[in-house]
Parts: C-alpha cells; structure tokens; sequence
C-alpha cells in the first residue's frame, strides 16, 4: 500500500524527558527509516508550494534538521536550497542576525549570494516551537530583499505560538 | 547544456584561512545554487553505489553536512537514510563512540533501531580529512553489525590520509 501522509504523522516518535526534563521530544528520523513515507512527505510539501502559485526562487533549510528536508524540496521544485547555520560555520560575505534563545542569545549567518533581490523564499525546517530560529532566518532572507512566501514545518508546538514571531504564512504537517 | 560531474567540481569554492589561518575550507554549497548540479553530482554518487553490485540497505550521514546528500543518495536507491550526530542530539536508545578531535575527544551516536545485523550500509559525508569522523562512524554500524561497503565524499584531502584510518573501501569526487 503507497503510504498516505497520515501515514507519514504516525511515523514520528515522541520521547518524554528529552534532552532535559519537562521537555516531550518529537523524533522525525523514523521517517527516513521508510523512503516512500519520505518520498509521500516530500511531494505533499512540493504540493503546498505549487499550491501557492507563486514563483519559488530558492529553499532555505534551517541547520541541521532543515538540511534533511530542504535540499529534496528543492530539488523536486528545481530551485536553489539555501542554508542557515549558527555562526562561524560558513564561509565568504555573510549576513547575520542576533536572536534570543532560551539562556542567551545567538547568531545565524546566511551566505550572501544564495539569495538575490527579489526572489521569493520558502523557509524549511522540521519543528517550529518559539519561533525565535524562524523569525531569525526571515530576517536573513529580508537582509538580502528576498520574500519569503511561506513558512513550513513537518511539527509545530502550537502553544508556543511561534508563527505570531513570523512575517509570512506557516503551514505545520502536524499541529501538537 | 546538462550539467557534467565535471562542472559540478568546478562549483566547489575555496576560501583560504577559513575558519582559521593556514586552513583552506572547500565550499560545497554553491552547489546547491544549481538543481541540476545536484542532480549531477546524487546521480554520480548513485551509480557508484550501484556498481558495487552489492544490495544496500542503509545510508548513513554525518551532521551535518552529511544530511544535505544522504537523503537524496537514499530516496534514489529507495533506502533507509540514519543519521550519526553528536552527543545529546538523537533521542531513544543509542549506540556511541568516542573519536579524537584535534582539541580533545568527542562522541557521536546513532540511534539503536536505525541498522539491523548484517544490513548493508554506505556512509555519506561531504569532505574526508583525518578520517576521525568517518572512523567513528564506521565503529557505530559495526556496533550494530552493520557492514560498511563504502565510505564516499565529494572532497578527500588526501595528504592527511584519512582513508588509511578506514576499513571500507573509499569513493571520493575531489582528491585535494
């Protein structure tokens, strides 16, 4: 039977207590245990995209997670993927961004020629809690006058309401 | 004109004193700029593996870069995709080992249920340097008594013999 994106959601392993207490882990790499359910994954998303009718440039895919994700997107769209890391791991002209985590604050860096003025954008990762790392990569994106058009995620802790941090739509495979 | 395996080597970027002086970083994500490079390049690697004429089971990729190949090379082949991460990252039950850095030691793990006995696997990572990394994933599948059959990269810096330290057999696109 070719899996259902139903299917996909059931594949998503949640651990209690992890990586600290108080704290219900949700574990996406049971999915790639199954290329068809990636395979499903992948096309529903590439679906939602086409869906939206607008000219797609480029993916970015947040480090790491997003790097599971965003490169098959883009590939399937035939665009540019596009990556967000912390500081420090990319090289040549960058843009950067202070954001505020949990103890403290940190920097994501952009190269500056993924992105040109312009060009629409569809950030890719696989969790949106506070938002903090979403809105950073918008402002990114913003930096170098790109649009991001859509937000999307496989989870999305609803409760945090992380998507009230973002400028553009989100779409969330699955809401928690 | 479609993209040769030779023009996708030409996108890899050099940046000497990256991140620090006397080191020269090679830059794989220009690629990425251009689909159809990528589809070049998973295409090469794909090929290589089918040659081998051996069933493949597994592909396993390191944090993080690994992630942007790994999963392309296992949707093609229609396999698992595992990764190996570093400590407190995967959840549930784990394999670990530790590996020596140029500072110190460091741990990686891979989840217990990614790589059942006798399965076997191909390790995807993006550059080969002293082989620490790759030695420590071939320790997690053989904890797990995996086979690995190969051990393949886009760069190999070949003066630091990286593939003395490894037992399966190594591919790499760029010697260096």
């Amino acid at each position: 039977m070719p899996y259902t994106i139903e299917k996909v959601k059931e594949l998503v392993r949640e651990y209690p207590d992890f990586p600290s207490e108080g704290i219900l882990f949700r574990d996406i790499f049971p999915i790639f245990h199954h290329p068809e359910a990636v395979e499903c994954l992948i096309n529903h998303f590439v679906e939602l995209i086409k869906a939206l009718n607008k000219q797609v440039d480029v993916i970015v895919g947040l480090d790491a997670r997003g790097f599971l994700f965003g490169p098959l997107i883009a590939i399937k769209l035939g665009v540019s993927f596009v990556p967000v890391r912390k500081r420090g791991k990319l090289p040549g002209q960058l843009v950067s961004v202070t954001y505020m985590k949990e103890y403290g604050p940190d920097v994501f860096e952009m190269q500056a020629d993924g992105i040109k003025a312009g060009q629409n954008v569809v950030i890719v990762d696989d969790l949106l809690a506070t938002g903090g790392s979403c809105k950073a990569a918008e402002d990114l994106v913003a930096q170098m006058k790109g649009n991001v058009i859509l937000n999307t995620f496989v989870i999305s802790l609803v409760g945090l309401e992380g998507d009230k941090k973002l400028k553009a739509p989100v779409y969330a495979l699955i809401k928690c």
